[in-house]
């Protein structure tokens, strides 16, 4: 059942709350900001109570069905975390408080800025980027501004594989930067003959996912490295797939100078909706002076009885801000509690997991789908959800289908080297059984596909929603809801 | 699928139809076939030059958003202003209504990189798996 707008309820005259007499004296507004024509729905507090429980029970989330959406690493948010962001030390402390009446904040930003470095193997590390895309930009921001600080200004292309995440193209064009697209080879690897090809002086660096977006990792990713940095470009590390490799490899030890966390991905903080994001940037020796300030230093050691004293330090050629206050902090206690729950093996061990996982369902799947990169994959592979003997039946339609079995559907058609891609990301914290029934459910729908086709092509059936249309949603935008254009209206 | 013989066809699903020292581009019946309903075309402006291969525009369907880029060097001439209210025409007649843009070519010399119907048709199969 579709639930109505809260405006449907709106009765005129009705209240959800009896506001207490002013106990200041009042104050005429200005005749001119005042308005008689506002369109507030007017609604009691039951309804109101009710219809947003209503609502949220429409929600699809990690906390009621599997949610295998590759490279977005949709794994449990421990409700742990949830009760040490809210102590109050955290929770009401104001960013513009004096840093000294806020050490035990500051002492938790520089422990994470620490782990982080020995995780990923670099030099310095910035919290401030508020999620994945804009870490890309901070990456890429301190790569042409080490350039430019050589005296180096002829370098203005980004090498960038066919397979990357469309974000890395367009954060290389948002830093005015030109992006080379660099092709795969036949087992997935970045084509090593076409990189080396355009390797020169104009490379401000090369933007890689390792593993890639097919789960798979570089085979060849040490001559990848070397073959840039001879050139003189940098490596840039889209840190997305991180889940895959954590206490693994380290990307600063492979040579990568920068590389993007999502905390919101790997370290279990909220992801889609639940959250904001967050995207630290850790960095190799050569980038740490460009990172965006402030970010946390320790100004004196703790001594005796005395405690460590924190502080804001800003390195010495930031590229400046790239947020205001203190990134995500919020987001930052929660990865912060993540990381001392799980410690170093723990940490490791989730990525055997995820990685575990991933490759447990692939064997499932394998007799029933086409892989085309078939080989171990990391923590996600890639499935084309299409056969030759049923044209008509597309991945769409098969992640349709899994709505109706109480899946989310996973991410489609990306990879785009990938004809009618399904991109499945189990991770670490589903269990072997959730497993086995999300594995049973894509075999029946291969089934489906082959003996009722229409089954899929009509999914979902269950769902609040039929079908969507989604050519006019992408081309007749109703953007406001008040007041509803006539001819939404009359559909 | 559709695969006129007048046409020379680009390894990124482009087509171009060259008449003298003018041409006409657009993208091929598999690659509206691929990327299904188009709904909005990102086209350049009249006046623009590009290289052979660079980038002069995007589509965008429900499923991706894909660059699109010109078979050889030109100067654009015309946009296929159509496309702004009606994108679905480049699902319906690619290699008509459908067209993108016109150019006046600065440089025919990657024409000889280009396929011909049958060797464009093989190479879409090839995809196919």
């Amino acid at each position: 059942m579709l639930e109505p707008l809260i405006y449907d309820y709106s009765r005129p005259g009705r209240q959800g709350i009896s506001l207490p007499e002013p106990d200041v004296p009042e104050t005429a507004l200005p005749a001119d900001l005042l308005r008689t024509d506002l369109d507030l729905p007017e609604v009691d507090q039951l309804t109101v109570i009710r219809h947003y429980t209503r609502l949220s029970q429409l929600n699809f989330s990690i906390d009621t069905r599997m949610y295998p959406l590759g490279s977005c690493t949709m794994k449990y948010n421990p409700r742990l975390n949830e009760d040490t962001a809210r102590l109050p030390g955290f929770a009401l402390s104001h960013p513009m408080q004096d840093p000294d009446t806020a050490q035990g904040n500051l002492e938790l930003m520089y422990q994470l800025q620490e782990w982080l470095k020995e995780i990923g193997g670099f030099a310095g590390v910035s919290l401030q980027p508020a999620a994945g895309a804009h870490g890309e930009l901070t990456g890429v921001l301190m790569m042409r501004a080490y350039h430019r600080d050589r005296g180096d200004l002829k370098r203005t292309k980004v090498l960038i594989p066919n397979s990357a995440h469309g974000t890395n193209p367009a954060t290389a064009s948002m830093a005015g930067l030109e992006v080379v697209e660099l092709p795969s080879d036949a087992r997935g690897n970045i084509d090593l003959a076409a990189l080396k090809a355009v390797c020169d002086d104009t490379v401000v660096g090369l933007m890689i996912t390792n593993p890639n977006t097919l789960g798979l990792f570089e085979e060849h990713i040490e001559e990848v490295v070397q073959t840039v940095h001879a050139c003189g470009g940098l490596i840039y590390g889209d840190g997305a797939n991180m889940n895959a490799i954590v206490g693994v490899v380290r990307p600063g030890d492979l040579g990568f100078d920068v590389l993007h966390y999502n905390l919101h991905k790997t370290f279990s903080t909220p992801h889609g909706g639940g959250g904001p994001g967050s995207g630290p940037v850790g960095v190799s020796a050569r980038l740490a002076d460009f990172l965006p300030g402030p970010v946390v230093g320790l100004l004196e050691p703790g001594q005796g009885g005395r405690p460590p004293h924190y502080g804001f330090v800003t390195p010495p050629k930031s590229i400046g801000r790239m947020k205001s206050f203190w990134g995500n902090f919020g987001m930052l206690v929660r990865a912060y509690t993540y990381m001392r729950v799980h410690g170093a093996s723990g940490l490791r061990g989730n990525s055997e997991n995820a990685v575990l996982n991933a490759n447990y369902l692939l064997s499932k799947l394998r007799a029933h789908y086409h892989i085309p990169y078939d080989r171990v994959c990391k923590h996600e592979f890639v499935m084309e959800g299409v056969w030759p003997e049923v044209p008509g039946v597309h991945a769409l339609d098969i992640s349709k289908r899994l709505m109706d079995y109480s899946f989310h559907p996973p991410t489609n058609y990306f990879p785009l080297i990938v004809h009618e891609a399904l991109m499945i990301e189990p991770t670490e914290t589903e269990s072997r059984e959730t497993l086995d029934v999300f594995a049973d459910v894509l075999i029946k729908i291969a089934e489906e596909a082959h003996t009722q086709p229409e089954l899929l092509q009509t999914a979902p059936h269950t769902a609040p929603i039929a079908r969507l249309d989604e050519v006019s949603a992408a081309k007749q935008l109703v953007l406001c809801c008040r007041p509803i254009p006539a001819w939404a209206e009359a559909r | 699928m559709n695969f006129p013989t007048d046409l020379k066809y680009a390894k990124s699903d482009e087509w171009i139809r060259v008449e003298g020292d003018t041409a006409t581009v657009g993208i091929s019946d598999f690659a509206q076939n691929e990327l299904s309903d188009v709904v909005y075309v990102d086209m350049p402006s009249v006046g623009d030059a590009f290289t052979a291969g660079q980038s002069f525009g995007s589509v965008e369907s429900v499923k991706a958003a894909s660059e699109i880029y010109l078979p050889v060097a030109g100067t654009v001439t015309a946009v296929n202003d159509a496309l702004a209210t009606k994108p679905e025409l480049i699902n319906q007649d690619p290699y008509g209504e459908g067209w993108i843009a016109k150019i006046k070519v600065t440089d025919a010399g990657a024409l000889a990189d280009l396929m011909a119907a049958a060797a464009y048709q093989a190479y879409c199969e090839e995809r196919k798996h």
